[in-house]
């Protein structure tokens, strides 16, 4: 494992040197270090890059990290990973990404990860991502997360990439069974040219079904963001989803919420908001002594936190 | 330890709000500004946090002449500000905001005090946010706390009362009370309230942008009085009487 990933598995996961519990570290495209635990298998696909994480029925407590690195230019990773997690396991997944260039050849990692949640499972699923280095090759992250939620299954997606990605597309579908509850909290912050598009798309098809989706996002410099979000109310079920954005200099946010209902106790919710930061904002932290600029950052900060 | 000469301030189309208020703020006082609705008392308030400039006049605090200074700058000099009606944060908590107010990390003891203060308890309140998911009356309460952990100088409260349930509001009361007993500084305080305006060294009688009258509690008060119900009767208390 090379220095860049050291600092990189920091950067976007809790890595002290190593990891406690099963891990699987990807590095350009290679394993670099794998370990599975008596309830949680990780094992290579045979059939296309990845790996099978399988966490067996009841397994609880316990985390599986496995975080991806690309350390280099020229290099287009991509990835299928599938997580199967049994009836009534308690797990939480840490996803990092950091990409890393110093040269002006783009590095990428398209990350394409399938959730099937057994009866009554719960899963804390957290994605850091991050890109560094001075190179000027553009630094891309893919991510396309697709959960089949099966009864009673507790998905929480808490997504952040806060810095140095100059472009992503994050596609998220997940389909819910009776009782099954989705919820995604998404951070994002863009400056300079940087991009960033997320897509949703959740269908809730069993009775008593819930997603809660909560977007929120800062656009500064000349950066473009997109949140295009789909919640399909197929039966009684509750829906409801949030987009707030922040623009500071010329950001850009295009912010579409979609709702679809076909059934009369489907209740779906959106609400959206992009502005600046309120002025009432900045000036109860100037009156507590802070300047404009401190004010600033502490709302940006408390916002994304 | 505050010096008002001749403060005016208007709107950008020419309504004049504030005319030539020259007040004089002692040291460790409380002080209670009063007056009908639509006065300039939130206005002199702001122009003493800053939050608006004079267009003529001169402010100076502790000797220092602050008028050109930006509200940021005022208050490292010591001058808080209690909002009226308090902004909301999504993302910021209690702790965040009264930890920003106070200048550093508190123990959980402390934010109990402060929250205590106000009628709230800690336990409940310090992580959460400063969103919606808060009343009017909670918000309102949080404000004044923030202030309450400036341990400033000069503390401004903007109608206090508003929006706050009675038995919270005898807590406030009895807040500004040990406040002026410790003499940790000078309390300014916007209010109606007869039970605020009972505890005040001074009262100070804003009316169309002007000082109508000012001085100690015992001279103002009982004029205050007899003016609402002059006010109420068109033919005048005299007249009231028979």
């Amino acid at each position: 494992m090379n220095n860049i990933t050291d600092t990189l598995l920091r950067l976007v996961s809790d890595f002290k040197g190593s990891f406690d519990g099963a891990f699987n570290i990807r590095e350009d495209g290679e394993c670099a270090g794998r370990q599975s635990t008596e309830h949680i298998q990780i094992e290579s696909k045979t059939d296309a890059p990845g790996i099978i994480v399988r966490v067996m029925p009841g397994t609880k407590g316990e985390t599986v990290y496995i975080p991806a690195c690309v350390t280099h230019g020229n290099l287009d990773d991509l990835v299928y990973n599938d997580f199967y997690i049994g009836e009534g396991a308690n797990v939480k997944i840490v996803a990092g990404c950091g990409v890393h260039t110093d040269d002006e050849q783009e590095a990428r990692h398209n990350g394409i990860h399938r959730f099937f949640l057994d009866k009554d499972s719960h899963v804390l699923y957290e994605e850091k991502h991050i890109g560094t280095g001075k190179g000027t090759g553009a630094k891309r992250i893919n991510p396309v997360t697709d959960a089949v939620l099966n009864e009673g299954a507790v998905m929480e997606m808490d997504t952040v990439q806060l810095s140095g990605v100059d472009s992503t597309l994050r596609k998220t579908t997940a389909k819910l069974a009776a009782r099954a509850r989705l919820s995604v909290r998404e951070r994002i912050m863009t400056d300079g040219q940087e991009q960033a598009k997320t897509e949703f798309d959740v269908v809730l098809d069993g009775d008593d079904s819930g997603v809660d989706l909560i977007s929120r996002s800062v656009a500064r410099g000349n950066s473009y963001q997109e949140f295009h979000s789909a919640i399909k109310g197929k039966t009684r079920c509750t829906g409801h989803s949030e987009c707030d954005a922040i623009l500071v200099d010329h950001g850009t946010v295009n912010a579409l919420p979609a709702l679809e209902a076909s059934h009369v106790d489907a209740e779906l919710i959106h609400e959206a908001a992009i502005g600046k930061i309120a002025g009432e904002q900045l000036m109860k932290l100037r009156t507590l002594g802070l300047t404009e600029q401190e004010a600033e950052e502490k709302i940006i900060s408390g916002f994304l936190k | 330890m505050l010096l008002l000469q001749h403060i005016a301030w208007g709107l950008p189309e020419g309504t004049e709000i504030i005319r030539d208020v020259s007040l004089d703020i002692g040291d460790n006082k409380l002080v209670v500004v009063t007056g009908p609705n639509g006065g300039g008392k939130t206005t002199l308030a702001k122009l003493i946090a800053g939050i608006e400039q004079p267009s003529s006049g001169r402010l100076i605090l502790d000797g220092e002449d602050i008028t050109a200074l930006d509200m940021t700058q005022r208050a490292q000099k010591g001058i808080a500000y209690a909002f009226q009606q308090p902004v909301r944060f999504k993302g910021l908590t209690v702790r965040d905001l009264l930890e920003l107010a106070s200048g550093g990390e508190l123990k959980e003891a402390v934010l109990c005090d402060l929250l205590g203060k106000v009628g709230l308890c800690a336990n409940e309140y310090i992580d959460r946010e400063l969103n919606a998911s808060l009343s009017g009356g909670e918000i309102k309460r949080i404000e004044i706390a923030s202030v309450l952990a400036r341990h400033a100088k000069l503390s401004i409260f903007d109608e206090p009362e508003a929006g706050i349930d009675l038995w919270s509001f005898s807590r406030l009361v009895e807040t500004f009370e040990e406040l002026r007993t410790a003499g940790a500084g000078t309390l300014l305080v916007i209010s109606h309230q007869e039970r605020i305006l009972s505890i005040a060294d001074e009262i100070v009688v804003v009316a169309d942008g002007k000082v109508r009258a000012a001085g100690p509690k015992d001279e103002i008060l009982p004029t205050l009085l007899s003016e609402e119900k002059t006010a109420r009767c068109p033919l005048g208390r005299e007249e009231a009487r028979v």
